[in-house]
C-alpha cells in the first residue's frame, strides 16, 4: 500500500457570499497521477492554489507530504511546484535564465547545471538562448513546466496545462507527464477535457457543484455507467487525426 | 522560516538580478525615461529661459533640481508597468508558490527602481553640464543631493508598487505617475514662486516639490539649506510609511 502524500478534508472556500468549494475531500497517492475534473468556475484553479499555499480555505485539513498547511506552509513549498494556467515565465529572459533564476531560488548547488540538464532531456537546446517572448505557446508550456522540475519537487501541480495548446503541444505535455510519474513524481492535474484525464490520470475525481461527486480509477468510473453494448458504427476520423497525421507525414519528408 | 532568513539576501539579488536584466535589455526605457525631461530642459534654458527672471545668473543652475524629479517621476511609471506584468502573468505566484520570503519579490523591484532611477538621473546630470551647468557643489553636498534624490525615489517607488499591484490594465498602472511628473510645475522648480497668485502660491510653498527642489538647489549651490532638507525628509518619510503599509496590505491580499 503506497502512501497518500496529498491528504485533503473538509476543504471549504467562499469568495464574499459564493461558495465554490463546499467540503472537498480526496487523497493523492504518492507517484500516482491525479486529475481533477471539472467545468469552468467549478473551482479547480481555487483547490490548487489552496493547496499551493496562495490561498487560504475557510475550513480545512489540508496535509502534504506529511505536513499541515497551517504549521509548516514553508515545508510545504520545498516540496511541491505549480504550473499554473498561464505560463508564468519571464518573457525577456532567455529559457536558460528562467531555469537558472528558479534553480538558484531553490537554493541548488549548481544552478546552471540542474538549468542545462533540463534543457537536453526537454529537447530545448536550440531555443534555450533566445528569449522566451519569441516562442510559440507549446514552447512556452514546455519551458514553463521544465521550470517546475528544477529541483525535482515531490509533487507537481499543473492547473489546465493543455488549454490553449495545439494537439501537437498537447500530445507533447501528456509525454512529459507520462514520463514525470514514471520517475515517481505525483502529478496533480486539472483539466476539462474528459480525453485529457482518460489518457493520463490514474485516479480521476469530478469536482461539481463545490464537491468531489465521484472519485475512482477509470475502470471504476466506467463501473458507474450500464455495461458497453457493441455496436458497429463507421468511423470518419475527427479533424484532430487529420491534423496529426498531415502534420506527421510533412515531417518525415 | 530559519531557512528563509538565511537565503533573504541571496533570494533577492536573485530577484533583482533579474529586473535589472529587463532595464538592459530595453534601454529604451532608460531613454524614454529621460529623453522628456531632455527636452523639457531644452526648452526651457533655450527658449523660455531668458525671459524668466530667477535671481541666479544661470537658468540651468535653478532648473535643475525640478528636471530631475521629473524624472524619477516618469522612471517610476516603468516600475508599476513592471509589477503590473508580473502580477499578470502569474509570475508572483509561481514566487510566492517556491520556498522563499515574500517580500524578497517586492524589494527586488524596489532595488531595480532606485538603481535605474539613479542611472537615468545621472544621464541627465550630464546633459546639463554639457548645457553648462557649473555646480558649487562638494561632495559632502553631491552626496547630500543624491541621499534626497534616492529617499525621494523610494517614496514614489512605494507608490509605484501600489499602482502596480491595484491596477486592472497596464495604462492604469503607468496613469498615476502624470500627476507626480506635472507637480514640479506648479512649485518653485521652473519659477519662484513671488509671481503666483496667492491660491497657487500657497499650494507650491507648501507641497513636497517645492522643499525639496529648494534643498537640492542650494546643495548644489553650496548654499546654506536651512529648513527645507528637513521639510523635504519629513515629506519623503511620511509617503514612504503610508505607501509601504498600504503597498504592503494589498500584497498580502495577492
Amino acid at each position: 500500500m503506497k502512501k497518500n502524500i496529498i491528504q485533503i478534508k473538509a476543504v471549504k472556500k467562499a469568495y464574499k457570499e459564493v461558495e465554490v468549494l463546499k467540503g472537498v475531500d480526496f487523497e493523492v497517492e504518492q507517484g500516482s497521477i491525479f486529475a481533477l475534473l471539472g467545468s469552468n468556475g467549478a473551482g479547480k484553479t481555487t483547490m490548487i492554489r489552496i493547496m499551493a499555499t496562495l490561498l487560504k480555505a475557510d475550513a480545512r485539513s489540508v496535509v502534504i507530504h506529511g505536513y499541515d498547511i497551517e504549521k509548516k506552509p514553508g515545508d510545504i513549498r520545498g516540496c511541491i511546484s505549480l504550473t499554473g494556467q498561464f505560463a508564468a515565465i519571464d518573457e525577456i529572459l532567455t529559457g536558460r535564465e528562467n531555469l537558472q533564476m528558479i534553480a538558484k531560488l531553490r537554493h541548488l548547488k549548481n544552478p546552471n547545471q540542474a538549468a542545462d540538464e533540463l534543457i537536453s532531456r526537454f529537447g530545448m537546446s536550440e531555443a534555450a538562448d533566445r528569449r522566451v517572448g519569441t516562442y510559440s505557446g507549446g514552447m512556452k508550456r514546455r519551458i514553463d513546466i521544465a521550470m517546475s522540475l528544477v529541483g525535482n519537487p515531490k509533487i507537481i501541480f499543473l492547473d489546465e496545462p493543455t488549454t490553449g495548446l495545439d494537439p501537437e503541444a498537447r500530445l507533447e505535455v501528456w509525454k512529459i507527464v507520462k514520463e514525470l510519474s514514471a520517475t515517481g513524481t505525483t502529478v496533480f492535474l486539472t483539466t476539462q477535457y474528459l480525453e485529457e484525464a482518460e489518457q493520463l490520470a490514474d485516479k480521476i475525481a469530478i469536482l461539481h457543484g463545490g464537491k468531489i461527486i465521484a472519485l475512482d480509477t477509470l475502470e471504476g468510473l466506467k463501473k458507474l455507467f450500464p455495461p458497453a453494448r457493441v455496436e458497429y458504427v463507421e468511423k470518419q476520423p475527427t479533424l484532430e487525426e487529420i491534423f496529426l497525421t498531415v502534420i506527421g507525414k510533412k515531417e518525415e519528408k | 522560516m530559519g531557512s528563509m532568513n538565511k537565503y533573504f539576501f541571496k533570494d533577492m539579488s536573485v530577484m533583482f538580478g533579474r529586473s535589472m536584466r529587463h532595464i538592459f535589455r530595453s534601454m529604451d526605457t532608460i531613454i524614454t525615461v529621460s529623453i522628456t525631461p531632455i527636452a523639457i530642459m531644452l526648452l526651457f534654458v533655450y527658449v523660455f529661459g531668458g525671459a524668466i527672471e530667477t535671481g541666479t545668473e544661470n537658468y540651468i543652475d535653478y532648473l535643475l533640481p525640478g528636471i530631475l524629479l521629473m524624472t524619477i517621476g516618469s522612471g517610476i511609471a516603468y516600475v508599476a508597468y513592471r509589477l503590473f506584468t508580473d502580477k499578470e502573468r502569474g509570475i508572483f505566484e509561481r514566487f510566492h508558490s517556491m520556498p522563499i520570503a515574500r517580500s524578497t519579490v517586492l524589494w527586488g523591484h524596489v532595488l531595480t527602481s532606485l538603481i535605474s532611477n539613479g542611472i537615468s538621473v545621472v544621464v541627465i546630470i550630464l546633459v546639463a553640464l554639457l548645457m553648462g551647468l557649473r555646480p558649487a557643489a562638494g561632495i559632502l553636498e553631491w552626496l547630500g543631493v543624491f541621499g534626497i534624490l534616492g529617499i525621494f525615489t523610494l517614496a514614489l517607488t512605494w507608490i509605484a508598487v501600489i499602482a502596480g499591484l491595484a491596477a486592472k490594465t497596464p495604462d492604469g498602472a503607468g496613469a498615476f505617475s502624470y500627476p507626480i511628473i506635472f507637480l514640479p510645475f506648479i512649485s518653485s522648480a521652473f519659477v519662484p514662486t513671488d509671481t503666483m497668485p496667492s491660491v497657487v502660491r500657497a499650494f507650491a510653498e507648501n507641497q513636497p516639490v517645492t522643499p525639496i527642489v529648494e534643498a537640492i538647489r542650494n546643495l548644489l549651490a553650496n548654499q546654506p539649506v536651512g529648513n527645507d532638507i528637513w521639510v523635504a525628509l519629513a515629506w519623503c518619510m511620511a509617503i514612504i510609511v503610508v505607501a509601504y503599509i498600504l503597498a504592503m496590505r494589498i500584497y498580502k491580499k495577492l
